[in-house]
């Protein structure tokens, strides 16, 4: 062994990577964490990129973060801090708007504005989707078992997955159903009759998946973004003090209390392999390290395309691997801005300044945004989920300043002729003329802006196509497929080398699940 | 529109104008609607004590102590903004044949002018929400319910030539409550509710405005409930409130119904009982049998939501009852003379759910409970296992006794602690169906 040991390695310092870290370290092991970029968080990263004005570059929202790893990790004494997000305005064409507030009695007075029967329909269609959340979430925190395996442990998984799902009740099995199977806007149009109200919550159905709101399977992206969950209530969605990059450094500092090391500008190159097994990595900058685990928390391409030699790995799990689907979907622009956004619909700043800004006007209006992408084309007027991070914490803007977030659909990866960087201005220009639309005053009111494509995503962040999940969430590429059959259970077929990122069960969104899990399987099933 | 400041009718604190965080149309009044009443209650709203109800600011009390508004429900008269209430008018040839699916009683019986108390069941025979119907006409009737069910309604009318109209908005609604009530109103409508029955409804006018009038109300007294358009609500208030100044007609909030309909034994949804259609799990729903209602299931009439449920149900027998529990004095003293205090009494209605044992099993658990002042005696409202729910049982309710958990001797009793003949006499009518 060279000087370069350890016990384990962790490549790869977003949020994944960091939470394997952090537990494999509380459990006594000695971890490394080799990160390419100079910042921790892969893509839940906070940056200052135009001073004094603070972006979360990627992932802005905290509500999936899985609770068990806040409690485990201590997260709140390492300086997480979620702040309430109370709201989900959508301004519409014709000056009109809806708002979903935090507030029930509020929320109900404006549905019922919109439609009388909707504001009934809303509340039983929340207790249904929570129903099917808390059933569905035991599974979130479980190692898939293996369907090709006959070994009692994988048998037992399934039996106990099937003793689970026996004990839901009818309407919720058929619920479930619909779900696994349905697109949103389909399971949308049983419930409610408002456009606005539809399209604006099929967006959950979307985001991060090159498919449209009427595309089969898209149903089930919008139940796993109802399992979010803050204090034990489902469905909530908060923002992190400091952006969405304080997530990943309070987790850092987690892994750091228990003596992880961390090391950031230190990409690395390969991972190393003597007589099958996985030994170590070489970095970029030629250095080498030892250790009898390395854990990847890269997607599944670049796990096991970039960083293993083909010839080390099987045939048909390189073919499966190669089949993964990883397609971009989504672009992000961040601005600063010198004044906030005055909506037509709702003049003045008003709490609504203070939640999320949703441009989802009709079913319509995002499937064509969608058909732009089916073509190789970014959307023109795209869908846009805005959120005005300064209006939340002061402390993201100078005082009177503020910074805005725009998560934008579609923008694909494949886009014909290939991104560049007048065609991701282009991007950009659509989409501060899309939202100036609703508010006039917004493209005077930019002091800078950050346009991101999912060429940059991917240049930057190392997401393969910008792709926010690590792979899309289709039922093909869910709980035991994903990424690959047989290896669902954050091994590979490399001894010594596990998978740890969104790539793996339970998949995207800035969870920590993937990563948890794939420790407690390199610690022997137990934390 | 100024900042408002709650306070003493008058009082305003010295200084500039408060500057609002956000603009007007964002204050506590728009997230929460207040009533046609609004400007009065207010006025009279000393105590800054509201609440929310179905989405409205509601007072509960207008004093700092709820005392003397209980005591005007039962010993003058209390005036209670009862607004939020839903309402929703079924008109229409099948507006009988809807309502008759929909509802435990039987409609096709309900008189022109009658009001029925009724509970509403899903297809499993659990109960969703409870409340009163009264028909206005042959073919239109108002029901009115705690929880939003225009949904409901809509999905069961399917096919039915009946048009369904939520007038929760349209309608503002008082309940003035007590011994006095009947002659405060004999003052202010000039006696067109005198012989008004138990359950009736009358149309009149009080100081100029259209009114309707139901011998209806949450406290298990001599009550009424006047309904009339909203651009009315002041003029109903003030005329109520002048005509009742020598009767000691008093302004009363939540607090004080609440202890009030509890010694009635009346039910109360979210508190009492889960409706079904917001139980998370099966466990938290109830049938009408369970929960007291069972003598509104009219099993002979033809299909209802919920019916063949019902019968099976009814055959087998409930698994619970809901009863009165009276906590005994002689086991309060001596719990809390162990320690060296008097019985600590509960002024205020609490509302949490309370174990109550048989012996050291547990056999049921209370929802509601307070010291009836009238009375004399603390009691409870409680959900019991069948075999233990029969009148005179000896069983024991849970009580905190300095830090400490006790089990008080309670017995089962009938639900309605305190029923005057008052409720439904009528000394003007001979006939008192």
């Amino acid at each position: 062994m060279s000087a370069h040991a350890c016990d384990a390695i962790v490549i790869g310092g977003g949020h994944n990577g960091l939470v394997t870290a952090a537990y494999l370290a509380r459990a006594g092991k000695k971890v490394i964490v080799f990160e390419k970029r100079h910042v921790l968080g892969g893509a839940a990263v906070t940056e200052e990129i135009y001073p004094g004005f603070k972006y979360s570059v990627c992932s802005y929202v905290v509500s999936l973060l899985r609770p068990e790893i806040i409690r485990e990790l201590d997260l709140p004494r390492h300086g997480l801090r979620i702040l309430p997000l109370e709201s989900t305005f959508t301004p519409l064409p014709n000056d009109d708007y809806l708002v979903r507030w935090a507030d029930h009695d509020q929320t109900r007075r404006e549905l019922y504005r919109h439609s009388p029967r909707d504001a009934d329909a809303y509340d039983d269609f929340g207790r249904l989707m929570y129903q099917l959340a808390v059933a569905v979430k035991p599974i979130l925190a479980m190692i898939p078992p293996d369907p090709t395996s006959m070994s009692p442990k994988d048998l037992l998984g399934f039996l106990k997955l099937g003793k689970h799902f026996r004990g839901l009740g009818h309407a919720q099995f058929h619920a479930l159903h619909k779900l696994m199977t349905m697109s949103s806007a389909d399971l949308l149009d049983e419930w409610f009759e408002t456009e606005a109200l539809k399209a604006t919550m099929s967006a959950s159905g979307i985001i991060g998946t090159l498919l449209g709101p009427r595309s089969p399977g898209t149903a089930y992206v919008l139940l796993h973004h109802y399992m979010g969950e803050i204090d034990g209530a489902m469905r909530a969605w908060g923002f992190a003090k400091g952006g969405t990059g304080a997530v990943s450094e309070s987790i850092a500092a987690a892994a750091r209390e228990h003596g992880a090391e961390i090391r950031t500008e230190a990409g690395v190159s390969e991972v190393i392999v003597r007589h099958g097994r996985a030994v170590g990595v070489a970095l970029e900058s030629g250095d080498e390290y030892r250790a009898p685990v390395v854990v990847s928390a890269l997607d599944p391409k670049r796990t096991f395309l970039s960083l293993v030699a083909e010839q080390h790995l099987p045939g048909d799990f390189v073919r499966d691997i190669k089949r993964f689907r990883i397609r971009g979907s989504s672009g992000k622009v961040n601005l600063s801005l010198g004044e906030l956004p005055d909506f037509t619909a709702k003049p003045g700043v008003g709490p609504l300044h203070q939640g999320a800004i949703s441009i989802s006007p009709s079913f319509d209006y995002l499937e064509r945004a969608y058909d732009d992408a089916k073509y190789g084309e970014f959307s023109t007027r795209p869908f846009m989920d805005v959120i005005i991070p300064s209006m939340i914490d002061p402390e993201m803007a100078p005082p009177g300043k503020h910074v805005m977030s725009i998560f934008v659909q579609y923008a694909p990866s494949d886009l014909r002729g290939g991104w560049d960087e007048a065609k991701r201005e282009a991007f950009g220009d659509a989409v501060v003329d899309t939202l100036a639309q609703y508010a006039p005053n917004l493209p005077g009111a930019i002091l800078h802006r950050q346009v991101l494509s999912p060429w940059d995503i991917e240049r930057s962040m190392g997401l393969t196509a910008g792709n926010i999940f690590h792979g899309e969430l289709s039922l093909q590429q869910l709980f035991c497929m994903r990424p690959a059959v047989g290896w669902a259970d954050y091994t590979t077929p490399l001894d010594g080398y596990f998978q740890a990122g969104s790539g793996t069960h339970p998949g995207g969104g800035v969870t920590g699940a993937s990563g948890r899990l794939a420790a407690m399987k390199i610690l022997g099933g137990k934390l | 529109m100024s900042p408002r400041v709650f306070g003493r009718p008058g009082v305003r604190p010295e200084g500039p104008e408060l500057l609002p965080v956000f603009p007007p149309e964002y204050t506590a009044a728009a997230v929460l609607r207040t009533t046609p009443f609004h400007r009065r209650t207010e006025a009279l709203c000393e105590a800054g004590n509201w609440r929310r109800w179905s989405g409205f600011l509601a007072a509960s009390s207008y004093e700092l102590h709820h005392d003397r508004e209980y005591w005007a429900i039962r010993n003058s008269a209390g005036l209670i903004d009862v607004s939020p209430l839903h309402k929703y008018r079924i008109q229409g040839v099948d507006a009988e044949r809807l309502l008759d699916r929909l509802v435990t009683r039987n409609v096709a019986k309900c008189a022109i002018h009658q009001v029925l108390y009724t509970p509403w069941c899903d297809e499993a025979g659990k109960v969703m929400d409870d409340g009163t119907l009264c028909r206005l006409a042959d073919d239109v009737f108002r029901l009115t319910s705690a929880l939003p069910n225009l949904r409901w309604l809509l999905d069961n009318a399917r096919g039915l030539n009946v048009q369904i109209e939520d007038v929760s908005d349209a309608l503002a609604a008082l309940a003035l409550q007590g011994p006095n009530a009947r002659a405060i109103l004999t003052e202010a409508a000039g006696g067109v509710a005198d012989d008004l029955g138990y359950f009736r409804l009358t149309e009149g006018a009080i100081g100029g405005a259209p009114v309707q009038i139901t011998r209806t109300g949450y406290t298990g007294d001599l009550g009424y409930e006047i309904w009339t358009e909203p651009q009315h609500a002041l003029t109903l208030w003030d005329a109520l409130m002048a005509a009742g100044r020598a009767h000691r007609v008093v302004p009363a909030g939540l607090l004080a119904l609440d202890v009030a309909r509890v010694e009635a034994g009346l039910i109360l949804i979210e508190v009492d009982y889960v409706p079904s259609h917001q139980a998370v799990i099966e466990a938290r729903k109830s049938s009408p049998y369970e929960i007291g209602m069972g003598w509104t299931v009219k099993l002979d009439k033809p299909g209802f939501v919920g019916r063949d449920a019902l019968m099976a149900e009814r055959a087998r027998g409930p698994e619970w009852e809901f009863k009165g529990l009276e906590v005994s004095w002689d086991a309060m003293e001596s719990l809390y003379g162990a320690v060296g205090l008097p019985p600590q009494l509960p002024s205020e209605g609490w509302r949490t759910s309370v174990p109550v044992y048989a012996g050291n099993r547990q056999v049921g658990y209370a929802t509601s409970g307070c010291w009836s002042p009238l009375l004399k005696k603390y009691i409870a409202l409680a959900h019991l296992q069948t075999p233990h729910s029969a009148t005179g049982t000896h069983l024991s309710m849970e009580i905190t006794v300095e830090h400490h958990r006790k089990k008080a001797a309670a017995r089962v009793v009938e639900p309605q602690f305190f029923n005057p003949d008052r409720k439904r006499s009528n000394p003007g009518r001979a006939d008192r169906s």
